[in-house]
């Protein structure tokens, strides 16, 4: 006999109340990371880092706007997801556990807004 | 209810291998990637700010301790990209057999090395190629 509800088995959404969704945005965060970071990465390699005007009229332009801010919202909520499971393995103290996810999930929202906000300041201005 | 309950994840019960190394590595990595993220912010800051602020920035990353951090960080990142795919082809149901397993650790460890060398000789031509 199951002692579980008829409803939450239909939800099928488990005892931490969000069912697989944490396991798959992992996914979805990954496999979009995969050509948003490589794209990034390599087009910072073909730049002169060194000239603040080279960056500025790069990050300046509203494909490039959009792309950086999808890439800095997307590895905010990847890392947010990564970083949660490590500290839910490996700290066992309820009241450190509950401090470090808080901590985190701030740390993650506010870089996440600071990206977002620098790259719309470069594009904008 | 609060009895001492094994909680995963339990380590000590398997025989060491070095596929394992490669999974904790994963999470090592993912880790740095994080720390990477605000330095990424950071940096994108600083060019928000203005030319100072920005000159200011890049200075930082051109000490040696800096550099050596970059290193680090770029295999770190090369690492964590090419086993992510390794994880994902994983999650699709292919390759979980132990010797394909192994083959792919050790060919993301060679992918690593030669993505950590391309992109430190690229990078180092876009740092030093200043105006």
């Amino acid at each position: 006999m199951s002692l579980r509800t008829p409803l939450g088995r239909v939800l099928g959404k488990g005892s931490a109340g969000d069912g697989v969704g944490h396991w798959w945005m992992q996914r979805v965060t990954a496999v979009a990371l995969l050509p948003l970071t490589a794209w990034f990465a390599i087009s910072l390699l073909g730049k002169q880092l060194q000239s603040y005007e080279a960056m500025r009229g790069w990050l300046g332009q509203p494909w490039v706007a959009v792309f950086a801010a999808l890439l800095v919202s997307t590895i905010a909520w990847h890392s947010k997801l990564g970083v949660q499971v490590v500290i839910e393995d490996y700290v066992h103290g309820k009241g450190g556990k509950t401090a470090l996810l808080l901590l985190s999930t701030f740390i993650h929202v506010a870089a996440a807004a600071a990206g977002i906000f620098a790259i719309l300041r470069m594009a904008l201005a | 209810m609060n009895a001492p309950r094994p909680l995963s994840p339990h380590l000590g019960v398997y025989k060491f291998m070095y596929t394992m190394s490669l999974s904790i590595l994963h999470r090592i990595t993912g880790l740095a990637a994080a720390f990477g993220f605000l330095a990424l912010v950071w940096w994108l800051m600083a060019l928000a700010t203005g030319p100072d602020a920005y000159a200011r920035a890049m200075q930082c990353l051109g000490t040696p301790l800096s550099k050596l951090l970059l290193v680090g960080f770029t295999f770190s990142f090369v690492y964590h990209f090419c086993n992510g795919i390794r994880h994902l082809v994983w999650d699709t149901g292919r390759g979980l057999e132990r010797a394909q397993a192994r083959r792919s650790g050790a060919l993301v460890v060679v992918a690593a090395l030669l993505g950590t060398a391309l992109v430190v000789w690229l990078g180092c031509r876009a740092m030093g190629a200043a105006p």
